[in-house]
């Protein structure tokens, strides 16, 4: 069974929470459904959400927190 | 000693800048950059190029061992730290210095005294620069907010004593709501600066932005007189002029020399901004805060008194006194500066990287682009989003503005979406040709007055 894919809609910076001091907007094998917000992309000091386009189990990230992500690269795996 | 070789330690436009100056001077230049910012121009006009690490700032252009490093790496014998980033670092300039260079800017303490805004707030005061009414340095409880807001009234504005840039503000229009954001207000200014320390400031409403050029050598300080900064979206400055239209010849004299005076007892040395608020109805000019560090809208102020500003930076970092003496430095036609952004005016100004497909520059003697772009470069999506100045002088600020609309129509930018038609936009605005606006005017026109119109961007999956 193959997994779904979240993609970032745009370059920058990606972080699982919203602050240093908030817990992740998911966590590492947590359920999403369509529509969620599972982090944020700094794009040239400006900070925009990323939605999931896509509901299931067990979310695995593939992108490391404050890593640098390209537009259209997958952040995160679920199970449908 | 004379400089001979400089560590850039910026990127993007003012990096250009820096080596531009550097090498009319003869200078040596070493650029740093970071992993995404390997193809940009300044690496390529810089004689030499170091890697200071990830895209990240804190792990590159913010990283003060990487940069003292490769500045140790380069033997180089100056840091240039252009504006933002560690620009106004006092513990920076520490680093260089102890490292056996010279910090192209002030001493540490004169930076961290400056930086302080609290601190900065006394020395003007003591300096007999009107401040804007508020509290006597900082506040520790609300008892003591309370207490201020009886004298001043409402709104007011409560900062942070290490903010700045914009950042760290909060406006309350009432008791309730002075008490209620507060101990919000500290424990945030707490996380983002690392103190607490919170100021008033009584709101002035209608005010124009008006800040003095000054350059100093330890011992002389000079004025280049001011700029008005007054269009604004969200504290940040769009459109910069010299000199400031509206300004009366009194004022004019008593703000510049106000700004010497202030920087005379700190015994300042370089290039630096006095920033005020003018009160146009009142003819009043209150004191806001210091930059240490050359400013985005530098210029304007070349264009009108044939000064390079960041030459001079140089020379006085070099040891060697003000190459200007206060009676040769004279205004003479007026110029306009628009920041040319990668944000698109017809979705919210969202920012927008990417790869710059076409790039045409007008070219004229009297226009001038500082830019960071060349046909083919990829902006990366990692720094701020400004690609350009382009700068504009003529005889009186009429021509001025025509030959703008002549410059903005002349320049091309595509791949990205640019802030070009909203300057179009404001370049044929009457408000805006009268110079009737003020910090506030901006924000209101755009919801009320411009229409952008659609750019084509690239869609991304």
């Amino acid at each position: 069974m193959s997994k779904l894919e979240i993609r970032s809609p745009l370059p920058g910076t990606f972080y699982r929470a919203s602050s240093p001091e908030t817990p992740p907007f998911k966590a590492d094998g947590a359920a999403v459904s369509n529509g969620d917000v599972i982090g944020l992309i700094e794009v040239m000091k400006t900070f925009q959400e990323i939605p999931c386009d896509v509901s299931g189990q067990n979310i695995v990230f593939l992108v490391e927190n404050e890593e640098p992500v390209m537009a259209g690269q997958v952040i995160a795996e679920v199970d449908p | 000693m004379t400089i001979s070789s400089v560590l850039v330690a910026n990127r993007g436009e003012i990096a250009v800048r820096i080596i531009k100056a550097a090498k009319a001077l003869g200078i040596r230049t070493v650029q740093v950059y970071s992993a995404a910012d390997a193809d940009m121009l300044a690496v390529r006009l810089a004689d030499e190029a170091i890697n200071i690490g990830p895209p990240a700032p804190k792990k590159s252009y913010l990283n003060i061992e990487a940069l003292i490093a490769a500045a140790k790496a380069s033997g180089v014998d100056a840091v240039h730290p252009g504006y933002g980033f560690l620009s106004e670092n006092g513990d920076f300039a520490d680093a260089v210095e102890a490292a056996g260079m010279v910090f192209i800017g002030p001493s540490g303490d004169a930076i961290r005294l400056l930086g302080d805004k609290v601190a900065a707030r006394s020395v003007a005061a003591k300096a007999g620069v009107p401040t804007v009414p508020g509290s006597d340095g900082r506040i520790d409880s609300l008892d003591d907010a309370r207490a201020v807001v009886e004298k001043t009234g409402f709104p007011i504005m409560i900062k942070a004593a290490a903010g700045g840039g914009g950042r760290g503000i909060r406006i309350v229009l009432t008791v309730l709501e002075l008490e209620q954001q507060f101990s919000q207000a500290s424990a945030e200014a707490a996380a983002a600066f690392g103190n607490g320390g919170l100021y008033l400031e009584k709101v002035i409403t209608r005010a124009r932005h008006v800040e003095v050029q000054i350059l100093g050598d330890g011992v002389n300080v000079v004025h280049c007189f001011e700029r008005e900064c007054s269009l604004q979206r969200r504290r940040q400055k769009v459109w910069e002029e010299a000199p400031a239209t509206r300004l009366p010849a009194d004022i004019r004299e008593k703000l510049c020399a106000s700004a010497v005076a202030l920087a005379r007892a700190v015994h300042y040395r370089g290039a630096g901004t006095v920033e005020y608020l003018y009160d146009e109805d009142a003819r009043e000019f209150y004191f806001i805060e210091v930059n240490t560090r050359i400013q985005v809208e530098h210029p304007v102020t070349e264009m009108i008194t044939g000064i390079d500003l960041v030459q001079e930076m140089f020379r006085v970092a070099g040891g060697a006194p003000l190459s200007v003496s206060q009676d040769d430095i004279k205004v003479r036609g007026h110029a306009i500066e628009c920041r040319i952004n990668a944000e698109d005016p017809s979705r919210g100004f969202m920012p927008a990287p990417g790869l710059i497909e076409t790039l045409k520059i007008p070219e004229s003697e009297s226009v001038r682009f500082d830019t960071m772009l060349y046909q083919g470069y990829t902006v990366p999506p990692f720094y701020d989003s400004l690609l350009g100045k382009l700068i504009v002088w003529a005889e009186t600020r009429a021509l001025c503005l025509d030959r703008l609309r002549s410059a903005l129509e002349g320049l091309t930018v595509t791949g990205v979406p640019t802030t070009i038609p909203l300057h179009l936009a404001l370049v044929d605005d009457a408000q805006v040709r009268d110079a009737n606006y003020h910090t506030r005017f901006l924000e209101t026109w755009l919801d009320t007055t411009f229409a952008p119109p659609a750019q084509k961007s690239v869609e991304v999956a």
